[in-house]
């Protein structure tokens, strides 16, 4: 199955990419998505995950064509 | 409900009653608008500040601050509510959010309002990067806890 990842703010900066593509043959948790996109960087302290633009905790199954997002906490208003 | 990010500075005093005019449903039935508008500073922890730039998620942002005036709408009797905020570039004095409720008396417009505000700081996915007079730039950490001195 095919995964979008989206990054954003100062991740989006530190890892230099915006976006990444997975395929996956197992279902795996969001944290496991990170760890297979990022490779070389533990999962960050305070990571926001989300899955289809709504909230998740990181031990969430994604599915099928899901969209991830990783961000640090938010700061706006 | 209205939820609108923009990318154009937006005076909130012309948009308030512009869009208070739009929603017939409320002619003669609010007795009470709270309105917070927030404002960008031109300081913060302790350096001056020129400038920021609002990135946002966009589609889950709109998302996430439907469901948090929805969840506002299942505590409080409000009649409406109209959310703005500003993303990309922001200059000093500039306002960056308005949130108004619309409700028959104040208890429910003032709750609602603090409610969304706080809400929308802690969930909608807006991030803060300042620019700083001396130079350089610095994404905002967190937010303050609005309820804290």
């Amino acid at each position: 199955m095919t995964i979008t990842v989206h990054y954003f703010a100062s991740l989006k900066e530190t890892l230099g990419r915006s976006d990444d593509e997975l395929s996956i043959t197992d279902a795996i948790t969001v944290r496991q998505v990170w760890q297979l996109a990022n490779p070389e960087m533990p999962v960050p302290p305070n990571l926001l995950a989300a899955v289809n633009m709504e909230y998740v905790e990181l031990d969430f199954l994604v599915a099928d064509d899901d969209k991830v997002a990783f961000f640090p906490p938010v700061t706006g208003g | 409900m209205t939820v609108k990010i923009v990318e154009a500075a937006f005076d909130p005093w012309q948009a308030l009653p512009a869009y208070q005019q739009s929603v017939s449903t409320l002619a003669g039935k609010f007795g009470a608008t709270s309105v917070f508008v927030g404002t960008l500073r031109d300081f913060n922890e302790g350096d001056e500040i020129n400038g920021m730039h609002l990135e946002h998620y966009p589609g889950m942002t709109e998302k996430q601050l439907e469901k948090i005036i929805a969840n506002a709408q299942q505590q409080w009797r409000l009649l409406d509510v109209l959310v703005v905020h500003r993303v990309g570039a922001i200059l000093p004095n500039e306002p960056i959010v308005l949130v108004a409720v619309w409700s028959s008396h104040r208890g429910d417009a003032f709750d609602a309002s603090r409610f969304i505000m706080e809400a929308l700081k802690s969930q909608a996915p807006f991030w803060k990067k300042e620019y700083l007079v001396k130079g350089g730039e610095r994404w905002v950490l967190k937010n303050t806890d609005g309820y804290q001195l």
